[in-house]
């Protein structure tokens, strides 16, 4: 099987985003890059702001200043199917699911971005459950699957859509090690592969580590260190106020 | 046209909006707490209405002092009625809530039909065409008296919700569901409670509404609808709003009625009602969130 | 095509429904003309009812005012015809384009002013019978007393002057729910039933997934009145006479949806199967109760019947019934 959906890698620039809610700054100007083709990680503190941060870039939320680039190209003011259809794929933190749609159909969806044809969809929507190892559940429906099943069938429905910028919200949350390991070798072959940019926000230091080559941390909405995982794990500031994270390594 | 004129069109408006508002009490207060649309509103308003007439007729009960029998009785229909029948509903969609809301409908409209009959009828009271005269108005005393009884009324279900741990609790309920399983309270109980409320609301409403005007078994959808109206002006979930929603109506259409004719009236409502769900959702009162 | 329409559906299914079918072709030359009279009403409602089944069942709208779109639509065509004698087979395109154009603006308000679930409703209903009172002051459209449609007799049946005996009417609301059947399988195995069932179920995730919202509502709302308005004009030609009070109201209303709900919303036969249960219960009912000559209660069981079936079968009778009969093969609710 042909490796498809190969798109040209894409950048993107997170310029000064802010997002306030009736007096509480949740992100304060927020600036990062990701480099094309990288795996790049968002970490911080329950409430630092890092879903917000992705509802910014995906569009679910509009910010109140600043910009967003991907590929030099603006997203902000775009909504969420338009950003989606620029390129940008996304999981939610709690998994939604079409629940009355059987898997293939829920992936099928994600497909439908680049095409009209409805076959053309289902026959992309199972190689991309093949990727995740959910092909052989395919008539299934989402409430008789288990929950790390669930998080596949989240990202495969993403990556249907022929992502060039794939945004992961805390999808080996609830994973058991032997899972996150497998996720995590998905997601490297897929960028390895296809040059897939991907930004993830992650708590499991597990995947953290063996994904990304570079990571920002936010606290309280802003930026308090950037650089390599190595170099951000023992930042002092970022040892102060992420307490309580996973033994690293 | 003299000002008299618009005077007295203007207090009689504001009189029978107190009566619109006490109904509408009763709809904002199951919506508010329960979530469900009571789409039976009118009709368990005309069945109270005949409940009435029933007390005025075989025990000469004036209408007025009827209406703590009647509120009794509704509310225990209310209370039955969430409890075995509508509580089982509101997992389900909208459509199926409406659905089984109509067919209650249905049914106590039949029983209308067949105790009662088609046909309109009315309590004449002795006092029926008397009236106070206080210098260039000239009302209706039953208009005073069913206005005066539908402020008391509301006054006491006010005082119910602000002061009493019951009431507390109930609107407890109706802010946060989970809270309220959280710590205790029996909600099931509650929500019945709340039903057999706006139904005796309902009831009282609609003891009052038998000095005013006929009753028919037909009357319902009309009165849902104005309660509608009212309680989407006012703001859904907001106690005042509902009485201030029925001040407004009940004056716009006395207002309107001296200058269109009577059917017209309620296009001005339901104009009133495309205008507010458009532009303000919430209401005057209502919170923003729904 | 016929790929699509027959992909997933079991054998057994399928030849029910080539039996159903048959019945019904055939029927005007066995059933007596009262039988006959049941039926049209009740695939009357089964038409109109997979109209109004797209807008909820895939858009996720609640609409308490269908009403308005039989009213429109039979009242342009009726007009059309009496004033400029336009034949009913021309009238029904202004038709369609009165009620597509009526359906978009309270789609497009609805969406533009983020009203949905309950009070989405109260907006058709309020639109529903404030276009009715207009009507109803319209000395030109006939206004209270009704508009009367003339009517020829004995010249045999002409489809296209919608003008003939009582089979004729009957074959032609017979094609029109069969086509609505047809295209509600075509629509709902397609890119935009896909989407569709996306927005119902979770209208967040499919924008996430590039599912443009606002459009793919508003070609349900369309098409579902639309269709709705070719229903009105069967209506006005079969009835002949059209009174704004009966056309509008609510009650109305109610009375489109209630076979779609009973049947099962959402579901490709759900409509018919309600249509189909309810029209003849009531026939049936009305039999029953006559004799005791009381007024109300026929429609006192009528309103029973219909509480029992909310309790007892709240995701509606089809998918019950299709599981009971092992219709479904292996498939579920979202094919039929």
């Amino acid at each position: 099987m042909s490796v498809t959906g190969v798109r040209e890698p894409a950048g993107l620039k997170v310029e000064g985003i802010t997002k306030r809610f009736s007096g509480l700054t949740a992100v304060d100007k927020v600036s990062f890059e990701v480099e094309p083709g990288t795996i790049q990680a968002l970490i911080g503190p329950n409430g630092a702001g890092k879903t917000t941060t992705f509802n910014m870039i995906a569009g679910a939320l509009q910010p109140d200043e600043g910009d967003v680039k991907l590929d030099d190209r603006s997203l902000v003011g775009m909504r969420p199917d338009q950003i989606c259809r620029a390129g940008v794929g996304r999981t939610f933190q709690i998994v939604r699911p079409f629940n009355e749609l059987p898997v293939l159909e829920n992936v099928a969806v994600g497909a439908l971005v680049w095409t009209d044809d409805i076959d053309e969809a289902r026959a992309y929507a199972l190689e991309m459950l093949d990727l995740l190892g959910l092909a052989d559940r395919r008539e299934a429906f989402p409430g008789s699957i288990t929950l790390p099943d669930r998080k596949c069938l989240e990202v495969a429905r993403a990556l249907a859509t022929k992502p060039k910028l794939l945004l992961l919200d805390e999808v080996m949350a609830g994973l058991r090690p032997t899972e996150t390991d497998r996720m995590v070798e998905i997601f490297r072959r897929r960028n390895r592969e296809t040059g897939l940019t991907i930004l993830l926000i992650e708590h499991v230091m597990r995947a953290v580590m063996a994904l990304s080559s570079r990571v920002v941390v936010l606290n309280y909405g802003k930026v308090i260190a950037e650089g390599t995982p190595e170099e951000v794990t023992r930042d002092p500031d970022v040892l102060h106020c992420y307490l309580g994270a996973e033994e690293i390594g | 046209m003299p000002a008299e004129i618009y005077l007295n069109v203007a207090v009689s408006g504001l009189l029978t909006g107190l009566i619109y508002g006490l109904s509408a009490l009763g709809l904002s207060v199951i919506f508010g707490v329960i979530r469900i649309v009571n789409f039976a509103h009118g009709e368990i308003m005309v069945g109270g209405m005949f409940v009435t007439l029933l007390l005025f007729r075989h025990l000469g009960i004036d209408p007025l002092a009827a209406v703590p029998v009647v509120a009794v009785a509704l509310f225990s229909f209310g209370y039955f009625l969430q409890d075995l029948v509508v509580r089982r509903v509101a997992h389900l969609a909208d459509h199926m809530q409406f659905l089984l809301m109509a067919a209650i409908a249905v049914v106590i409209v039949s029983l209308c039909l067949m105790i009662f009959g088609p046909d309109a009828q009315a309590a004449h009271v002795s006092y029926a065409y008397d009236s106070f005269e206080i210098g260039p108005l000239l009302v209706d005393k039953v208009r005073v008296y069913a206005g005066l009884a539908a402020l008391v009324v509301s006054a006491l279900l006010f005082a119910f919700f602000r002061y009493t741990d019951t009431g507390k609790a109930i609107r407890a309920c109706g802010d946060n569901y989970m809270g309220a399983l959280v710590v205790g309270l029996n909600v099931r109980r509650l929500y019945a409670l709340t039903f057999g409320i706006g139904c005796a609301c309902l009831g009282a409403a609609g003891a009052i509404l038998v000095l005013l005007i006929d009753v028919h078994p037909y009357l319902g959808p009309s009165y849902t609808l104005l309660a509608f109206i009212i309680v989407i002006i006012g703001g859904l979930g907001s106690l005042p709003g509902a009485l201030l929603g029925g001040l407004l109506i009940g004056v716009s259409e006395a207002m309107a009625g001296l200058f269109m004719q009577p059917s017209l009236k309620s296009a001005v409502s339901f104009g009133l009602l495309i205008l507010v769900l458009l532009l303000r959702p919430q209401g005057l009162l209502g919170k923003a969130a729904r | 095509m016929m790929k699509r329409l027959l992909d997933g559906v079991s054998p057994r299914a399928l030849v029910l429904l080539a039996a159903f079918a048959a019945a019904l072709v055939a029927a005007p030359y066995v059933a007596s003309p009262y039988v006959l009279s049941v039926l049209i009403i009740s695939l009357y409602f089964a038409f109109v009812g997979q109209a109004w089944n797209l807008m909820i069942g895939f858009a996720g709208l609640l609409s308490l005012g269908h009403a308005l779109f039989v009213g429109l639509g039979a009242y342009t065509s009726a007009v059309l015809f009496i004033q400029f004698s336009i034949e009913p087979w021309a009238g029904v395109c202004a038709a369609i384009a009165v009620s597509v154009l009526m359906g978009s603006v309270i789609g497009y308000l609805g969406f533009r002013f983020s009203i949905r679930g309950v009070y989405f409703a109260l907006l058709t209903i309020a639109f529903a019978e404030f276009t009715g009172i207009l009507v109803d002051h319209s000395g030109w459209l006939g206004g209270s007393s009704g508009l009367f449609l003339p009517v020829t007799h004995g010249n045999g049946n002409n489809v296209f002057m919608l003008r003939g005996s009582q089979s004729m009417f009957y074959y032609v609301i017979l094609f029109l729910t069969g086509a609505a059947l047809v295209l509600c399988r075509l629509l709902v195995s397609s890119k935009l039933g896909l989407y569709w069932l996306a927005i119902r179920e979770d209208q967040e995730a499919a924008e996430a997934s590039g599912v443009p919202l606002f459009r793919y509502k508003m070609i349900a709302v369309a098409i579902s009145s639309g269709m709705t308005g070719i229903a009105g004009v069967w209506y006005a030609f079969y009835y002949n006479n059209l009174f704004p009070e009966a056309t509008f109201s609510t009650a109305q209303s109610i009375e489109l949806i209630l076979g779609t709900v009973v049947g099962g919303v959402g579901t490709l036969f759900g409509p018919i199967l309600g249509a189909f249960l309810l029209t003849p219960l009531g026939e049936v009912l009305t039999g029953l109760t006559e004799s005791f000559d009381i007024d109300g209660i026929k429609t006192f069981f009528w309103g029973l019947c219909v509480i029992a079936i909310v309790l007892f079968r709240p995701g509606g009778i089809w998918p019950w019934l299709s599981g009971l009969l092992d219709l479904d093969g292996r498939r579920r609710r979202s094919q039929p």
